[in-house]
């Protein structure tokens, strides 16, 4: 097997061993990158180039990742421990600061700002000896579920279907471990942004419970919703690195003093005992409909809602308790509350840019600060980064923020309470995890949702509510549809039950390591690995 | 119905906001904002208790899951000329803007 097909897991064996070299390893990746990916998205870039690449970065950091995988080596040299990650190749969602390294979050106003320090969950991984590869695209700012509203095109594809898009906002982490990029990537949750891409693109995506990784060096977006979490391509892997990022840091007084699990030597434990929901409220899409002016309800597609039920069938078989019927009333309500508290927290959150400490300034003459505020926010900020602040400022604005911020972060209470309820252990329905699709269509063309804002966030349906309540949730892959596209299905437990996901994770994995789908790789990927 | 923010209200945003937009940008933006607040009206049809609390955070947090608070403390930035080298002009040490406008409160 070649080195780019090797999971993280097995590559960090590989290289504490002495078996291979973390140098090797590099190499390996960084040649099937330029293979595949194509060129990497600049501030200007034509959107239509090179239609045949994936595009999942924005910078490629070599000669920082060779002298990482050098100081590997050395240690294994010097019989030292190189630490659990030793020689993995990384890459990082451009949303989180890495010291020396262009931190761009997308956005033009960003695009000049090298970080001065390195965000807490990429130090905890280079610390355990992963090789950061790099910055991967993402929608600006992480504002979209598609990755189409990056400043920097060309914007990634979906590696199985290169009209698609690969999901957002973490659509160049998904679109790099799915290419065989590198095995693993760091990415962002705030709406669905770490599973929703990981569906699209079959792979596995962690976003853990509020508080769990910590938020420093994150450019912040909605500062009560933002985890940072894995896209991997097996259960494994996502626990190995979530146990590498995790647990408190003084950096982060959001961060909490939870001890960390061992996640790695959990994964086995089978699911025999536990008890997994279904709910019809995560059977149906209920959305506004711009066109029409009316709320919409149809049912989640076939292909999703088997996909779901035959892993259902493939639990029980295990052992768990599958539970029908779960009423998770307050599901329809997830993207409108979103719509409220999220604009928010951008808003307050994007005052802090402004042309004066970093980034972008306008490089027009201007008379006063006002209007430099003015002019370098207009032109450097994209059509996203406006609407949120727009919308952010009018919800809250004194005369209406009762009508609207008020009553969604009540709303927010009542869609905790649903999880509260069905994850009681003296409640009715006891549940250690829902069971639900990830998403309520497959990728979606690129150019066929973008533009209509309502209906983008209307994507993330089925994982919002997960960030409304803090609680975690992992994508896995599920097979594809009869087009070929990914499916994903979702487990979401109560807070800090990682562990339990991730076994659960894992159980239905080894239940599906046979069937025919988990041999699949995309087409771009057709030629020889073994060349690498 | 007549929309929610008129082209006004949305002029009166922009400038809150620090921002400029051009007409065409300007009208797409509103038609946005308007579009997704009926979506956010869908939320009045919940029948909700003036008692139920509002949430800014999912998870609670406990007196011994918070984190312990760190002194009230400061300390020199070890290297504070690095952080100004993102800042598009400086001058000495100092960021240099232009004019602040001045406004008459009386």
């Amino acid at each position: 097997m070649s080195y780019i097909e090797r999971s993280a897991t097995e590559i960090a064996t590989l290289v504490r061993q002495g078996k291979v070299s973390a140098i090797g390893v590099l190499e390996a990746h960084l040649a099937h990158i330029r293979k595949v990916d194509g060129i990497h998205g600049v501030i200007g870039g034509d959107r239509g180039t090179e239609p045949d690449k994936v595009h999942a970065f924005i910078s490629l950091t070599e000669e920082r990742a060779k002298a990482q995988a050098a100081a590997v080596d050395a240690k294994i040299a010097a019989g030292e421990d190189p630490g659990p990650l030793a020689g993995v190749p990384l890459t990082v969602k451009d949303i989180f600061c890495v010291e020396g390294t262009a931190s761009t979050a997308g956005s033009k106003i960003l695009a000049n700002f090298v970080a001065p320090y390195t965000a807490s969950a990429v130090q905890r991984m280079e610390d355990a000896g992963a090789v950061t590869l790099g910055k991967v695209n993402l929608d600006e700012f992480t504002f979209g579920s598609s990755n189409e509203s990056s400043a920097f095109q060309p914007a990634p594809r979906n590696p199985w279907d290169l009209t698609r898009v690969p999901g957002g906002s973490s659509g160049g982490s998904a679109a790099a471990v799915a290419a065989y990029e590198g095995p693993i990537s760091l990415g962002t949750d705030t709406a669905g942004s770490i599973r929703l891409p990981a569906a699209y693109c079959g792979v596995v995506g962690l976003k853990p419970t509020y508080g769990r990784v910590s938020r420093y060096g994150l450019i912040a977006f909605g500062s009560s919703l933002d985890c940072p979490g894995p896209l991997t391509r097996n259960v494994t892997d996502a626990a190995l690195m979530l146990r590498v990022m995790s647990g408190p840091d003084p950096r982060d007084a959001t961060a909490a003093n939870i001890p960390v699990p061992d996640y790695v030597t959990e994964l086995e434990k089978g699911v025999r005992g536990l008890r997994f929901g279904l709910s019809p409220d995560y059977f149906r899409i209920v959305y506004y409909d711009p066109q029409t002016e009316k709320l919409e309800e149809h049912p989640v597609p076939d292909e999703m809602k088997k996909a779901v039920l035959d892993a259902a069938e493939r639990l029980a078989k295990l052992g768990a308790e599958i539970v029908e019927g779960v009423p998770m009333p307050h599901t329809r309500y997830g993207i409108p509350a979103y719509f409220v508290i999220s604009r928010v927290e951008a808003a307050s959150n994007l005052h802090r840019f402004d042309g004066v400490k970093y980034g972008y300034r306008t490089p027009e003459p201007v008379g006063d600060l006002r209007t430099l505020y003015q002019k370098s926010r207009a032109q450097g900020f994209g059509v996203q980064p406006k609407l949120r602040i727009l919308m952010g400022m009018y919800v809250s604005a004194a005369q209406y923020s009762e009508q609207y911020y008020t009553q969604a972060l009540r709303v927010r209470s009542l869609i905790r309470r649903d999880f509260d309820e069905v994850y009681d252990p003296q409640g009715a329905y006891r549940l250690n995890a829902l069971l639900t699709p990830t998403t309520t269509t497959p990728a979606f063309p690129i150019g066929g949702v973008y533009g209509d804002s309502v209906l983008m966030q209307y994507a993330d349906q089925l994982v919002v509510t997960g960030n409304h309540a803090g609680i975690p949730g992992i994508s896995l892959p599920a097979g594809f549809n009869a087009e070929g596209l990914p499916i994903g299905i979702q487990l979401m437990g109560p807070d800090f039950s990682e562990d339990v996901l991730l076994r659960a994770g894992r159980a239905y994995e080894l239940s599906t390591e046979n069937e025919a789908w988990r041999n699949r790789k995309p087409k771009l990927l057709s030629t020889d690995f073994a060349d690498f | 119905m007549s929309d929610e923010i008129s082209s006004e209200l949305c002029k009166h945003l922009v400038e809150l906001a620090a921002l400029e937009l051009d007409a065409d940008e300007s009208e797409y933006l509103r038609r946005q904002l308007n579009l997704q607040l009926k979506a956010i009206h869908e939320l009045e049809t919940i029948p909700l208790d003036p008692q139920t609390p509002v949430a800014s955070h999912g998870v609670s947090y406990t007196a011994t899951s918070s984190p312990a608070l760190r002194p009230d403390a400061s300390s020199p930035y070890p290297n504070p000329a690095s952080l100004l080298t993102g800042a598009p002009e400086t001058e000495d040490g100092y960021i240099i803007v232009p004019d602040i406008p001045k406004q008459d409160l009386t």
